[in-house]
């Protein structure tokens, strides 16, 4: 019996290393400076490349980051250090709630509350994004502070500080290791996610003119690539399907850096 | 630095207003303010989502009330729409796919705590949580490319011949099937059944597995016996979380499912999932028809919810025995 | 705390950045359109090749289906549409009352929607009736070696084997051109089925876009669907032959197509919107169909007008020209003058 969990073991990780090969073998073979430098080319001319969608997807996170962090972080704190009120209870259910909205769902929702009004783009795409980063900020905000000892907190209090200059200066730097490591696996998570961009973000095939013109994004170009008739589009699918798990792998990898130097949660 | 915050309650409510303006200088009351505003941002932009979901799928509930979700026919041109056949593609494929992986999640948790030195226990599950990360459109052209020729080959015709007893594994097999999307979807949400069982596992002390082994149990009965049902609750809440996360995938299925309304007994057979259905259609949908996407959207989220607070009695429940979490 | 502040400073600065680089070029007009997946790769080219000739103008074009480019042209959320299904008269009133003016139509290229399918041993040269088609489709018609297939290919060896029918998951011209076709051909299906880029197709796999069906259809022995012919050549997929209206067993490919275009050209109606399918002509390719862009009447943007008015006479002049090496019909000569004309109503 336990040598088939070991089997199990084996399978799971072995699934990676396939993926990760066979998109290697597809695309990661005609990744070239061309790539990550030039805009993309109509189909029969070479040297066509990625990099407004690069540059697009890292558009569309950056805004989703500056709206899913700061919600998720503040509401994360609220949730541990002034989890006494009633509305505690609220706010935690609403935000398991809102974790459980599937991911077409967000971009329909974004699609008839944002798009209508501006347009696709990397503005309605960092929104929708945003908001599936927000439940996940603040599980991972509030565990790590709850995860910081009591004994930390009094001692400070105990010294004279007032709550909020506590929460501020010995409990969040003590838990931020944690925090952010946890907002990067947020961000390699939500760099993945296709369904509300396909409804939101649009696409181009030059660089982006402002938040409310549709920009290319990988994960989009992927979608649209692979589904043409062209060969040479499919090409472009698979390399940038590779360069984009290399870099949600590599923020990862970051992130679990980071953790492993700070506090450990308790198991 | 003492602030204020001692005031007696029998004063003035001009008093009231004072003290309170007092300790909002000393930024006490600041910090929370903050903090409640950014929860109730929270609240406000679920709230918001639901009531969107809910006005712009208000003909089609006017229309058809509760059949909506029983009806089988889903006609754009004569505006009949039922949701049944998405409902039935997205639970089957989602319990398949559990099925899958929670013996193959859990048996790799328990290998990872029980079994394996710490350092490759460290390793592989590291390797494993990058699997999460794998964006869903590549798992689609995985499922395509790779997955699809080896079921056609050598996975489904000796399943057929050996279970043809079963109604599950008969009929024709185009590639494109229920069976197709819940391996992928199997594959997609096993990370996080291992990930999390296994830190759970590894919380249970250590004197309840020395206790077994002391009375003469093997290792095996040690920790299958006493070890797993400690974890009991939390391995559950992996299954729930992971079960949420394939309710809602939608790119990785709707390139492997086969995009067709079914409802038969067989898993051979093409299926759709709810998922699939709006990003498949959303684009060109207006009117009734974008009225009844967003209704089956909305009726994914019910199902999210119903199955989170399934999850979180469970948990209550089994909670109150004891076990860790 | 503070390295909270620095990585919020660094994400803004990637964002300033970025909005920077883009705003580099915000003395360009860009215009952006959505629709329909079959011709993309030549609007892609086109756009393209324009761009390089009017450095000023980006024409930024998104292929998501013809439906959906109705809809987002419709909607406003796109300066133009593309569609190889022409509005309904429904449709062109939605989007009437909703923006006060009308659409217009303007053909690019023409193509055809041919039945592929995958038989062992049989490559090209399949013939088939349009009663056999609406057959198989309606699922009427199982095997393969029903009479109505086996009749008009006495030479073929034609397997006892069920036909895995496979269609369109999403809202889809070629869908529209294809079931046009049918209810053209069988009572049956204009009454069961009709036409429409959504129908509610009796039976078969959905596979989404024209590749999701070349690709399904590959992978399934014994399948049949309909696909654009540039993905038939591009995925070395059989195709067969249909017979037209005159009675002959036509070949899909780019002078059938020119022909069924042709014999439209002269009874072309003044919007454009013509329906080429079952087209008169002993050449004629009977499931043919123009590609259209969906122009607004009237554009804000006297700018974006202006570019959009240059675009249409570049394509009409010189775009045509490369139609054919990208597999496409181009348009008959009458079809352009006329449509040079139309460009004029663009205000």
């Amino acid at each position: 019996m336990l040598f088939l969990t070991g089997v199990c073991t084996l399978i799971a990780v072995s699934v990676l290393f396939f993926i990760l090969g066979y998109l290697f073998q597809k695309g990661g073979r005609s990744l070239s400076w061309h790539f990550f430098t030039n805009l993309p080319a109509p189909t029969g001319e070479t040297g066509g490349g990625m990099a407004n969608a690069i540059l697009g997807s890292g558009q569309v996170l950056a805004l989703a980051t500056c709206i899913g962090v700061p919600i998720g972080f503040t509401a994360g704190v609220y949730l541990a250090e002034y989890s006494g009120a009633a509305f505690a209870s609220i706010v935690r259910f609403m935000t398991d709630l809102l974790n459980g909205v599937p991911s077409i769902v967000v971009g329909v929702v974004t699609y008839t509350l944002v798009v209508l009004k501006t347009g696709t783009g990397p503005l309605a795409g960092g929104i929708a994004l945003g908001i599936m980063m927000i439940p996940i900020a603040v599980r991972s905000t509030e565990e790590f502070l709850r995860a910081v000892p009591n004994s930390l907190r009094e001692g400070a209090m105990a010294l004279g500080a007032s709550h909020w200059k506590t929460i501020v200066t010995v409990v969040i730097p003590a838990a931020i290791r944690g925090i952010l490591s946890g907002m990067m696996l947020n961000l390699a998570r939500v760099a993945g996610e296709t369904a509300p961009l396909l409804l939101t973000a649009g696409l181009s095939m030059y660089w982006n003119h402002g938040w409310s013109q549709p920009v290319a994004t990988l994960p989009v170009m992927i979608y649209t690539d692979a589904i043409g008739p062209q060969q040479d589009l499919h090409q472009q699918a698979w390399a940038a399907g590779f360069v984009l798990l290399c870099l949600v792998l590599l923020v990862n990898v970051l992130a679990r850096t980071v953790i492993s130097r700070g506090i450990h949660k308790p198991r | 630095m003492v602030s204020s915050a001692t005031v007696a309650s029998g004063i003035r409510p001009q008093g009231r207003m004072l003290s309170y303006l007092s300790r909002l200088k000393t930024g006490d009351e600041i910090a929370r303010l903050i903090a409640l505003t950014a929860a109730s941002a929270i609240v406000a932009i679920t709230l918001l989502l639901v009531w969107n979901l809910w006005t712009v799928s208000a003909p089609t509930r006017a229309k058809f009330g509760w059949s909506f979700l029983l009806a089988r026919i889903w006609d754009t041109n004569t505006d009949q729409y039922g949701a049944l056949p998405y409902i039935y593609g997205t639970t089957l494929t989602s319990l398949l796919a559990l099925v899958i992986a929670i013996p193959l999640g859990v048996g790799a948790a328990i290998f990872l705590a029980e079994l394996a030195p710490p350092r490759i226990s460290d390793a592989f599950t590291f390797l494993i949580e990058l699997l999460a990360a794998v964006p869903s459109v590549v798992f689609g052209l995985i499922g395509i490319f790779m997955l699809v020729p080896i079921l056609e080959s050598s996975v489904v015709p000796p399943l057929k011949k050996s279970l043809s007893f079963l109604p599950f594994f008969t009929g024709p097999f185009y590639g494109v099937s229920i069976f197709t999307a819940s391996i992928v979807l199997s594959l997609m949400i096993v990370p996080f059944i291992i990930s999390v069982s296994r830190e759970v596992l590894l919380a249970v002390p250590r004197d309840l597995r020395e206790a077994a082994l002391a009375v003469g149990a093997t290792k095996w009965e040690s920790t299958w016996q006493v070890v797993v049902p400690f974890a009991r609750s939390g391995i559950f809440g992996s299954i729930f979380l992971a079960l949420a996360r394939a309710l809602g995938e939608t790119m990785a299925v709707t390139m492997v499912i086969g995009n067709t309304p079914n409802i038969k007994a067989t898993l051979l057979a093409p299926g759709y999932s709810i998922a699939a259905k709006i990003a498949n259609e959303f684009g060109e949908a207006r009117g009734m028809v974008l009225s009844a996407l967003v209704e089956l959207g909305l009726v994914l989220f019910a199902l999210t919810i119903v199955i989170n607070g399934a999850a979180r009695l469970l948990i209550l429940m089994t909670t109150a025995k004891g076990t860790q979490q | 705390m503070y390295r909270k502040a620095i990585s919020y400073s660094v994400f803004n600065s990637i964002a300033v950045l970025t909005l920077a680089a883009g705003s580099a070029a915000t003395a360009q007009t860009l215009i952006n359109g959505a629709g329909a997946t079959f011709p993309a790769p030549i609007y892609q080219k086109w756009f393209s090749d324009f761009h390089k000739q009017h450095s000023d103008v980006e024409i930024n074009y998104q292929p998501k289906g013809s439906g959906a480019g109705i809809a987002a042209v419709t909607d406003g959320t796109v300066d133009f549409g593309a569609s190889d299904a022409p509005l309904s008269d429904a449709q062109l009133k939605t989007f009437q009352d909703k923006h006060g003016f009308p659409l217009l139509h303007f053909p690019t290229v023409a193509g055809a929607a041919v039945p592929s399918y995958n038989l062992p041993g049989i490559h090209s040269g399949l013939n088939f009736t349009g009663e056999a088609l609406a057959g198989i489709f309606l699922g009427k018609i199982t095997k393969w070696n029903d009479p109505a297939l086996t009749g008009p290919n006495p030479k073929m060896k034609l397997p006892d084997a069920d036909i895995v029918v496979v269609h369109r998951s999403d809202g889809s011209g070629t869908s529209y051109c294809f079931t046009d076709y049918l209810s053209k051909v069988s009572p049956e299906w204009k009454q069961k089925v009709g036409k429409s880029t959504s129908p509610n197709w009796p039976t078969g796999l959905g596979a989404p876009q024209n590749n999701g069906v070349a690709g399904q259809i590959k992978q399934t022995q014994y399948a049949i669907g309909y696909i654009e012919l540039i993905y038939a050549l591009n995925n070395d997929i059989a195709y067969g032959n249909v017979k037209n209206e005159a009675g002959t067993f036509v070949k899909p490919d780019l002078a059938s197509v020119t022909a069924a275009a042709a014999g439209a050209a002269k009874t072309m109606p003044a919007d454009f919107r013509v329906s080429i399918t079952n087209a008169p002509g002993k050449d004629a390719y009977p499931i043919a169909t123009f590609t259209w862009l969906l122009i607004p009447e009237q554009i804000k943007d006297a700018n974006k007008a202006k570019d959009i008015k240059e675009f249409l006479q570049w394509m009409l002049m010189t775009g045509q020209n490369d139609a054919q090496s990208l597999s496409y019909a181009r348009l008959p000569k009458e079809v352009v003058a006329k449509e040079e004309k139309a460009i004029a109503n663009i205000k």
